[in-house]
């Protein structure tokens, strides 16, 4: 399993146009990627509703798990997409 | 007639008939069924239906509204892909047995609730997104049409809130104005509302279905709308559409084009403001460029001496946003007719010759000093000129130019980026600048007339004084002819000449600053493309052919 913690900047958060980007990246890849709060929710990333459920928001720190076969290749993917998104 | 208020999203006027938008009323049956299978495909189909529908949306609000506005219809079309919500919508046909509408009205409302009970109030607002699409979905399965909700003529339409789907199905062709009782300004709706440029008003609490059909005026600039008004308010508000129109269409016929003579002379043409409110009518009336901004808003507004940061704040949000605009900001400029408590100014018995604009920030330093640095700091962000206002000497433009230099050599001490391509430049307002200007175009980029000082200064009229009035003319021969020593001073020695007073919209005098050969002329905002077109209609290769020429 691979984790990577990040911090959201834009401005609104995980809304719904990078959200909906995100669960696409994601789907790309076969590995199962979890996105949790600081608080202790969590929710699959492959699943846009549950992920906006979050309410994550401008300077929320998250943790983004990865598991499966394409762990390494997902987990550079995924963090590249939030820094240039998020 | 009625009147009933609301906010109002855009200054505009409808006048039309009233359409009662108004979705038909369904009760979904709570029987269960035998076989799910059948109810699972219906799902599935309806599903896919409301999928294509909102690509189409998207697609029409990316052409309408841009691709910002537009996004919320992918949101839609991703939330029917969502497993969570599909998952959930299942289970109800195949475990309780239900039928797909029933299905789909728990479903996406339980999603509806989640968000509702969100903190954030962006989120909270995407619970109207899935209760639109479910309503979609539903309206789908039971076969409803909702297309011919809006009828057949022109209308003003009026719904208790409008969802962003419904927005953006509508023939705008028949749509004269919005109304709903519900709805933010922040709303999808409003959003669309603006760039569609339609009168909408919302929270408008006292709509009501006995409407329906009648004569309406929705008055945007009052937020207001009467029904059944009486003629003279139909006269009156006629009128007003009737200027927006022209307004509107001379707007669209002018905008991108430049301010060219018949004969192939190019003028630039910049918009007055007062502040950064005014940004929007810059960009709504197409000004190339701001060639006064007059900054005193930024000590009036302000209970006392404003920050370094605060007044940074707002000059970096007039450069950024009007970027790569050339922006005229004019330094403090207060005294004479402006006074402001903080400043502890005197009494003057002579306010207009006294101790005002740059006489009081040559004298107080420190106070000067944090208008420059604001705006050296916030040069990067865009395009600035910095105009030095009331001059009468080199002595006062060299003595400027300096404190400026010690900012900037502050500001580079302290590790802070300053553009190096500010303009400098000073307003010609007083005869001792027009007769001195060979010698000040030698210090500055720029010069940029104010005619209505220099009137008052050059006629000896105090211009507040009402008695004078047949005393004054506003096309003095000396003041044409101070202007016209102007331009030729500064173009002499390099420097580009505009003028930024109330002559230099005044288009009986267009021609002959054409003549006299002015690089630029800046204006109140909604005079650029009555200028704009004035200066298209002129051809200065023939004889000339206004009165007030200087010889």
């Amino acid at each position: 399993m691979k984790e990577f913690k990040y911090t959201i900047t834009d401005p609104v958060g995980i809304h719904a146009r990078p959200a909906g980007l995100l669960v696409k990246e994601v789907k790309a890849h076969a590995s199962k990627v979890t996105i949790t709060t600081a608080d202790g929710k969590s929710a699959d990333a492959k699943k846009l509703l549950a992920l906006m459920g979050l309410g994550i928001k401008q300077g929320d720190t998250v943790t983004v798990s990865i598991e499966g076969d394409d762990e390494d290749a997902a987990a550079a993917s995924v963090e590249k997409f939030m820094q240039d998104n998020l | 007639m009625q009147v009933a208020t609301g906010i109002s999203i855009l200054h505009g006027i409808a006048l039309g008939k009233i359409r009662i938008f108004k979705h038909p009323e369904y009760v979904i049956d709570e029987k269960t069924v035998d076989d799910p299978i059948p109810e699972l495909n219906r799902f599935e189909q309806a599903r896919l239906k409301v999928q294509a529908q909102q690509q189409v949306l998207y697609d029409r609000a990316v052409a309408a509204a841009g691709e910002e506005s537009a996004a919320i219809f992918q949101f839609h079309a991703d939330m029917l892909d969502d497993d969570d919500l599909l998952d959930a919508c299942k289970t109800i046909m195949v475990e309780q047995h239900h039928t797909a509408e029933y299905a789909a009205r728990q479903g996406f409302d339980n999603v509806a609730q989640m968000f509702k009970e969100m903190e954030d109030p962006y989120f909270q607002a995407r619970s109207a997104d899935v209760i639109d699409v479910g309503n979609s979905v539903i309206e789908v399965l039971l076969g409803l049409d909702t297309d011919s909700l809006q009828g057949t003529e022109p209308s003003i339409l009026v719904a208790e809130d409008l969802a962003p789907s419904e927005t953006v199905k509508l023939d705008k062709s028949l749509l004269l104005g919005m109304i709903t009782r519900e709805g933010s300004s922040n709303s999808h709706t409003a959003i669309l509302a603006r760039s569609m440029n339609l009168p909408t008003l919302i929270q408008c609490k006292d709509i009501s279905d006995d409407w329906d059909g009648k004569f309406a005026i929705l008055d945007g600039y009052n937020s207001c709308v009467y029904i059944d008004p009486t003629q003279d308010l139909i006269d009156s508000l006629t009128r007003k559409h009737n200027e927006d129109l022209k307004k509107e269409a001379l707007l669209q016929e002018l905008k991108g084009k430049t301010n060219t003579t018949i004969d192939g002379k190019t003028i630039k043409v910049y918009a007055n403001i007062g502040g950064p409110s005014d940004i929007g009518s810059v960009q709504a009336n197409d000004a190339e460029g701001v060639g006064l901004f007059r900054s005193e808003f930024v000590y009036l507004n302000s209970k006392e001496d404003p920050s370094e940061e605060m007044q940074f704040q707002a000059y970096k949000r007039v450069l950024e946003t009007l970027a790569p605009k050339l922006v005229v900001i004019r330094t403090c400029d207060i005294g004479a007719d402006k006074t402001i408590d903080y400043m502890n100014l005197d009494k003057e018995t002579n306010p207009a010759l006294g101790f005002r604009a740059i006489r009081i920030c040559l004298t107080r330093k420190d106070f000067f000093k944090r208008q420059l640095r604001a705006l050296l700091r916030a040069s990067v962000y865009g395009n600035l000129a910095i105009m030095f206002p009331m001059i009468i000497s080199l002595r006062e433009v060299r003595e400027a130019k300096e404190i400026l230099a010690e900012c900037k050599r502050e500001l580079a001490n302290e590790g802070q980026k300053v553009a190096d391509n500010i303009q400098i430049g000073i307003m010609v307002e007083t005869p001792a600048a027009v007769l001195c200007a060979d010698e000040l175009a030698e210090e500055v980029d720029f010069f940029s007339l104010g005619t209505n000082d220099l009137t008052q200064y050059t006629c000896a009229i105090d211009r507040q004084n009402a008695k004078l009035e047949p005393f004054s003319d506003t096309h003095h021969p000396a003041v044409l002819r101070e202007i016209k020593m102007t331009i030729d001073a500064g173009h002499r020695h390099g420097c580009w000449v505009g003028i930024c007073g109330e002559l230099g919209a005044d288009l009986s005098l267009t021609e002959t600053f054409l003549r006299m050969g002015v690089d630029e002329l800046s204006v109140n905002a909604k005079s650029v493309l009555p200028l704009r077109k004035a200066i298209r209609s002129i051809d200065l290769s023939k004889p000339a052919s206004t009165a007030g020429q200087t010889e």
